[in-house]
Order: structure tokens, then sequence, then C-alpha cells
């Protein structure tokens, strides 16, 4: 290696001479065919450091966050990831490896990514799920731009609750935005979706209809079939918000009408990771040819055993160019392996296990917040996944502000709401969190 | 003169003559009942999935791992995919707990995280020399994505109505993709002798022209060495200069697309900074613009002000291009990757890279059309099927080339072999080649034979869709 070279090219002094001389230039630059005028010929700035400097410097700058116990959610949560996980999917042959374009020689992460698929298929019901968009909201803005495709008439509206998320809501914005289609918001009623007034609302222009479940207050939503059935009245798509949790303990999209279920999968296998999440995506099969993102199905190799390959690949960008699905090709396939991993390792009665602790958690915190004077927990008369927003006398901020001075972390969600989620990560911080929010509460 | 290439047999679990390693619903599947406190109108009936233990699943993906290939196992000269080996001690970084808060969070609560966002910002506006940076775009082609939604809000800004985004045929298909979801017109250039052509490009140029999007070095390898007129010529009719990234392992330190005439790219981490790819993601591809364009970047950005770091909408931000703030450990990586590389690392990379192409392209027999190449050179497999000559490269226990792309080079075989092997390995990288080569046409159509899977039947695979173990039960 030469003198402050990257420490992962691994050439000797001498060798490089050698194969320089093999390639007859007298040196490395000769090697550049880039003119003079825009040659590069000063210095980024940027001081090379030892592994264990990189490591001490990064550990210090991180660890200028405080150390606060979470009970923040609003479509991003934190479950305990099992350590099988994180030991199996960093075998460097998944973790290193690259999309599987060369089939016969990455049989291992194929397969993988074909059960992450067939465990999203049972637990939306529906036909088919592809093996991952970059996080909930770009999945949610990939079924508005496949809700253009498959319509039969142009419309120009899309339909989401009034409290969706921003980052959902800005990103399918810039999804519809190159198709002259507006996104527009229908109203609740105490958390749950308004039907009267949504089916005042919804009409041919109507390209799709977004609603939740549960909520991003944590309400579970009563009326799925209802905006089902609104939808397919009027020729509109019906696209359901979930997780993989959620999905194995309420209402099965399929069985309400949904047509395609979209959502942060990440809530099993990563940890929340600043909002690093994966991008569940699946419906019905009907709509097959005009799924965006990868597709691995099972085939058959030469000595006729079966065998599994990315399919169906005239839909993407590398084929298709311009008239594709989508533009995603790299996408978040390592996170679905975790995924996948984490659902096997809850098994079917662990995970519906766990998705029951979520309602129980949550209505046994809001029993306990609700019993502080100047607090109601929850606002919403509804059954709760996770989390629910309490209502204080005080104002929000600072009833948060001074949480968070006592080590906890919640959501200011208005001036006199905050919102609270409670999994089995913060469970031990309980009775300090319910003492200290009677403390600012006050 | 070069060795023999290596021999290999990736392990291979066979369960019976139809299958090999079982899914984990064939090895045990439960339905179980839900029961719930919640009314039962709420909930499903009853969730059926895999059911195993921890042990059998140890072994289940143990060996589907030893079923898959990645840059710890050889060589992995995928052109344009830059497989460079991922360093160890980035995975530690990000495993820091810290790393890890909730996206919710206030901003005096997560200055570390803050400061980190700050300083690879600032670390990539050098490297690109660019003056704005935003990390929020997942993955290369939403780097795209958001880059030209930038372009489309500065051209409104400037009550300038422009529908086309002109983009040279052998670009990748992301640029066409990314660029039609913005609501562009693609007009596509032909660049006939390798690299884009004046004449075509001058014609293609109009009033409507919103942006050119180019990689550079493009896909053959070349520099577009008359960049400096080329962004003239597009800056001439109002037009942005668009930059993929997917090439930049090949300027590190080298040149900046900033110096060039570039006012949008995006960079690829998992590219040019090593994050490991997982398999297809996740990465990251943040996207660094001129001063006239920050006040479009992605809401939210980080800036300093009295010793904080604080979150801020840009003036006339383009909005969000992800929910929260893109593929924050990925970064993470990327940062600890910079920061151990410095200049000198950096610039030695594409050095390297560069020399390994080059002395690669030496070794094997096949003709490589086009040079002045770079970090990737296209061979023509000439009367070979460039895709059967990559199966059986396979069997020389390397990963092949890209194959057939791009269309200029006939059965291309799209080589980048980065900077991380050294001679040995490319002799026997080189050996790998020249083995297929020498192979008759019946030994390359029946390749692979020492992989888990021999040669898979993708066309019956397409015309009957299997996408999920329901689908098999049925059968």
């Amino acid at each position: 290696m030469t003198a402050n070279g990257s420490p992962y090219a691994p050439h000797t002094d001498a060798e490089t001479e050698a194969m320089l001389s093999a390639v007859g230039a007298d040196s490395e630059e000769a090697l550049f065919d880039i003119p003079e005028e825009v040659r590069f010929d000063d210095e980024f700035g940027i001081e090379a450091r030892g592994e264990r400097a990189v490591r001490t410097h990064v550990e210090r700058t991180l660890g200028e966050n405080d150390d606060l116990v979470e009970f923040l959610g609003r479509g991003h949560y934190d479950h305990y990831v099992p350590s099988m996980v994180d030991h199996l999917s960093q075998r460097s042959e998944f973790l290193t490896s690259y999309t599987q374009y060369q089939p016969e020689v990455a049989q291992g992460f194929l397969q993988a990514l074909f059960e992450y698929q067939s465990m999203l298929v049972e637990l939306t019901g529906l036909g088919v799920a592809n093996c991952s968009m970059y996080d909930a909201a770009s999945a949610l803005g990939e079924a508005a731009t496949l809700a253009t495709r498959v319509r039969s008439v142009d419309g120009s509206r899309v339909l989401v609750p009034e409290t969706i998320h921003e980052g959902r809501r800005g990103t399918l914005e810039n999804y519809v935005g190159g198709h002259d289609v507006a996104v527009e918001e229908y109203p609740l009623a105490d958390g749950n979706v308004d039907v009267d007034v949504l089916a005042d609302t919804v009409d041919e222009e109507t390209l799709l209809v977004y609603a939740e479940n549960p909520t991003v207050r944590g309400t579970i939503e009563e009326n799925l079939e209802a905006v089902g059935d609104i939808a397919e009245d009027n020729d509109a798509l019906f696209v359901l918000g979930s997780d993989p949790v959620a999905l194995a303990l309420l209402e099965e999209p399929a069985s309400v009408g949904a047509d395609v279920v979209v959502g942060d999968a990440a809530t099993l296998g990563l940890s929340t990771a600043y909002g690093m999440g994966l991008g569940l995506f699946a419906c019905r099969e009907e709509f097959l040819r005009q799924v965006p993102g990868r597709l691995v199905g099972a085939g058959e190799d030469a000595t006729g055993r079966r065998a599994y390959t990315l399919t169906l690949q005239t839909r993407e960008q590398h084929i298709r160019r311009e008239r594709a699905t989508s533009n995603i090709c790299t996408n978040q396939a390592w996170v679905a392996l975790r995924t996948a991993m984490h659902v096997a390792w809850l098994g079917p009665d662990g995970l519906v296990e766990l998705a029951e602790d979520c309602v129980t958690r949550a209505r046994d915190l809001a029993a306990r917040l609700d019993e502080i004077g100047g607090v109601k927990a929850p606002i919403h008369d509804r059954h709760h996944f996770r989390e629910f927003v309490v209502r204080t006398d005080q104002p929000a901020a600072a009833v948060a502000a001074d949480l968070e001075a006592d080590g906890y972390a919640v959501h200011v969600v208005d001036e006199h709401q905050v919102q609270v989620c409670a999994t089995e990560t913060n469970e031990r911080a309980i009775d300090g969190f319910v003492d200290a929010f009677e403390v600012a509460a006050r | 003169m070069t060795d023999d290439p290596l021999t290999f047999d990736q392990a291979r679990w066979t369960d019976d003559e139809d299958t090999y390693e079982p899914l984990l619903s064939e090895k045990n599947a439960e339905s179980v009942a839900v029961d719930s406190s919640l009314p039962d109108d709420l909930t499903r009936d009853s969730v059926e999935l895999p059911k195993l233990s921890e042990p059998e699943l140890a072994r289940h993906y143990t060996r589907l791992s030893e079923m898959n290939y990645g840059v710890e196992s050889g060589p992995f000269p995928l052109g344009s995919c830059t497989m460079k080996y991922n360093p160890k001690f980035t995975e530690d970084v990000a495993a820091h707990p810290k790393a890890a808060v909730h996206p919710g969070r206030s901003e005096r609560s997560t200055q570390g995280t803050l400061e980190l966002q700050y300083r690879l910002q600032d670390y990539l506006g050098r490297i690109g020399g660019m003056d704005a940076v935003t990390l929020q775009p997942p993955a290369g082609a939403a780097g795209e994505f958001a880059g030209i939604l930038v372009a489309r809000a500065y051209h409104e800004a400037n009550g300038d109505d422009r529908s086309e985004v002109v983009i040279p045929d052998s670009a990748h298909g992301t640029n066409f993709a990314s660029a039609a979801m913005a609501g562009y017109d693609v007009v596509s250039l032909p660049s006939d002798d390798g690299r884009v052509d004046l004449e075509a490009l001058e014609a293609a140029l109009t009033d409507d022209t919103a942006a050119l999007m180019l990689t550079n070095p493009n896909t053959l390898g070349l520099f577009e060495r008359d960049i400096v007129e080329i962004a003239e010529l597009v800056h001439d009719v109002g037009g942005l200069l668009y930059y993929d990234g997917a090439n930049l392992n090949a300027l590190l330190g080298r040149g900046r697309p900033g110096d060039m005439g570039f006012d949008v790219m995006h960079y690829n981490v998992h590219k040019t900074f090593a994050t490991p790819h997982g398999g297809g993601g996740p990465g990251a591809g943040p996207v660094g613009v001129t001063e006239e364009l920050a006040e479009f970047l992605p809401d939210p950005h980080v800036r300093k002000s009295d010793g904080d770091y604080e979150l801020y909408a840009p003036e006339n931000s383009i909005g969000k291009v992800h929910g929260y703030q893109g593929n924050w450990l990925v970064l993470v990586k990327a940062y600890a990757y910079i920061a151990r590389l410095g200049d000198e690392g950096l610039s030695d990379a594409s050095a390297k890279a560069v020399l390994n192409a080059n002395y690669l392209a030496e070794q094997i027999d096949y003709e490589v059309p086009f040079e002045p190449f770079h970090h990737e050179f296209v061979a023509s497999a000439g009367e070979q099927d460039a895709a059967d000559v990559a199966k059986r490269m396979l069997d020389y226990g390397v990963h092949p080339p890209t194959t057939k792309w791009p269309e200029i080079v006939g059965e291309a075989l799209m080589t980048e072999p980065t900077e991380i092997e050294n001679r040995r390995t490319l002799d026997q990288l080189a050996a790998a080649f020249d083995a297929a080569r020498a192979d008759s046409d019946e030994t390359l159509a029946s390749a692979p034979e020492r992989t888990a899977a021999r040669r898979i039947d993708q066309v019956s695979a397409a015309r009957n869709p299997r996408l999920s173990w329901r689908e098999l039960d049925d059968e």
C-alpha cells in the first residue's frame, strides 16, 4: 500500500509500477483523459484518519444526542429486533452482494426475498407483493402513479386523510406532480374516516382514496369496508396504509376491498434508524404488469429444480426507460431480508401476540395518563394501536419540553395535544414517564 | 501470460430432486386463530406463517447465504455498479445506538445527528464541487428524481415553461424514467462515436430544454472531453446540466462536476463511498447543486446557526422525496468511509480504479473498442453471446461484468474492477475472461454448472409468474 493511499486499495508501489508499465503509462495521472481546464488540482481539505480515530470521532459526534427514552411513533415505530436478525443479515454473502441479475449465483437472496413477498401476501390477502420500495411515503407515491395507469379514465384527484403525516403527503405530491393530479384532504370524525363526508367528496375525478389502519394518531379504523365501497362505486383505487405488526391482528386488507396496501414494513427488522424504512407494496393480482419495483418469481433451472429469479423485468427502468412503471432501481432489499427474518423469528403466534400487546399497552398507558389532572387520554373514543393523542390543559410544547428535560420524548401535535407511543422497547420506563407527565402537566 | 482461472463450487443445498433449500413455509407453517381484546369485527380470523425455532432459522439463513455471492466471495467487476469492498468498521459506526434516534425527536435533542448530516453535506459538496447538498434521496434514482424536480422548480420560478429533458442514448435507464416521472418528455441523443456528438446536441437543444442529463465518464468509461462546450451549449438555451454520479469513482480528486459546469448532481454512496449494496439496497443518493439552486432543495435541510444545528425548509423547496430524511444509517457509513480516506485516500481510490481497469483490459483477449477509458471499459464478446459468456464466468469463481449494455458495443461486457483488486486477483479475473473466450458455444450455452442453481429459464418464469408460496401451494 502506498503511503496515504486508500487502505482498501491493496497495491504495493512495486505492483503499481509494474501495472503502469504493463499498460504503457508513465504515471497514474497519465491515465486520466481530462482536459486541463476542468482538471481538479486543489484539495478537498478532508483529513484522512485512522479507523479507530473515525470511530471515536463519529461516536463523539453522535454522543451529542441527548439520551432520551422515546415514546414516539406517528407512522414510524421501534420494536425489539432479535439478535439473530443482526447476526445473520450481516453475513457478508448477503450484505455485500448486488441486485440478483445473475440468479444462478444469487439463489439465497432471491429465495429470502421470495419468502418476504410471500409473508406480505399472507398478511394482506392480496395476490402480489414487490420486494420493496424505499419507505411508506414513496410506496404511497407509487400507488398513486399506479392508479393513473390502471384506471380506465383519467382522474385529477387523490384523497388522503387530513391527518396524514407530512412526509407522506409531501412525497406523494411530488410523485403525482408530473401527472397533473392534485392531493386533497378529507376530514376525520373522532379519529376515524368521516364516511358521510367522504362519500360526498369522492367523484369520477378521484383516482384513489387513501386510508390508514392504524391511523397516524393511533386509532384503529372502524370504517374500512365503507371506504372500500365508496372507492369501488367511483372506480377509484382503495389504498390502505398499514404495517406488518398491525396486519397480523387487524382486518385483512383484501377482505375490506383494499386494492393496494402500502406502509413501512421496517417496523420489524430495523430500529427507528432516524426514519430509514422499508416501503411495503402489495396489490391485487390484476395489476401485476403495472407493479413498480422488483419482483422475485419461482421458475425452474436446467436440472428441473425450482429456482428463483427476478421476473417481469420489462416493467422496469433498465428495460422500459421512460415508459417504466417506476424509476426505482436500488431499493431496500437488505431491510426486506431483515424484516422477513424477524417475522420468521416471531412466528404467527409471536406476531399476533406482539400486535395484541400494541393494543393493550396503548390502552393501559392511556388509562394511567387519563388519571392525571389536566390531562385527557386518549382524546379519541376509539380503540388504539401502539399510540394515542393526549389533551393537556397546559400548552403541549411546554409539557413536551418538561418531559424532555426529564429524559422522555413525545410528539407535539398541536397547541394542547401531545402524542404518546408505547411498545416493548420503552415499557420499563413507563412508571417514571407517568410520574414525569404528572409533574409536567401541572 | 495469465494464470489459470479460479476453481469454484458454490454451496448447493438440495432437499430432493425438485427443490434446493426448502422454503420456510415448507419446513413448517402454522395457522393461528387471532384472539384479541378488540371487538371481532375489527380483527382478522387467523394468520398463517412459518413457525420454526431459532436454530432452524439460523441454519436456513446460513444456507441461503452460502448460496449467494458477495464482494467478499470474490471479484465483482460489474460495470456501472462500483462493487467495492465495504469496510467492516463502518458497520460498527452505524450500529452506534445514538445513530438510530427516532426522526420525530426535537432538534435540540439530536444535535449530534444534525452535526453529522451537516458535515456529510459539506464533505460531499467539496468532493463534487457543489455549493449545497441534500441527503434526503434514498437511492441514486431517487436522487435523479429530486434533482430533476429542482431543475423544474428553478425554471418555474423563472416563469419559464419547459417540457423536455435531453439524455444520451447510452445513459442509465433510470435517467429516462426519472425525467418522465417529473413530467418531462425525453429527447434521446445519439452518441455514435461513444461520446456526445456536439452537432446532434445542438440540434436537440431548444428553448424547451429543461436539462441535459449526463454521465461523465460515460457508460463506456470515456470522459466527455467537450464538457465545457457542452455546458455552454446547454446554458445558452437556458437549460441546466445534470450529472449522474454513477461513475464518480473515476474522478475523485481529479475533476469535479461543479467545475465542469454541472448545476445539479447526485452521488451514489453505495458505489463511490463503499456502503454495502445489501443485495439491491438500501443505498443513498444525495443531491448537490450550485448556489443558484440551493433554495429549491428538499425540506428539511440542515444548517448551522449560532453554533447550533437546525432543520429548515429552503425558501422555494421542492418539498419531500422521502418520508423522513432518507437512508440515514447508510449515510453514516458513507461519512465514516470519507473520513477514513481523506483527500489522499479518495484520490488514490480513483487512481487505482482507473489503473485496474486499464490493466485488466490489457490482460484479456476480448476486444475493447472504445478508449481511453477510465474506471470501466466495455469489451465485446464478438461472435459469442455476452450473456452466455457471463454465465460461464460464474463457473470460474468471479461475478461477471454487466452484459449487453451499452448497446453501442456488440455483445457488451461492461467491466469495472474498482480499486480493491490487486494484480494477482486481476490476473485471475483475466484468466476467467480468457477461459470463457476459449470455451465452445455449447459449453457457454449450458453454463453455469458450479453455482448453486444451474441455468434458470427466465422466459418460463415470466410467462407463468409465481410470486409467493401460496401460488406454489396451489399447484
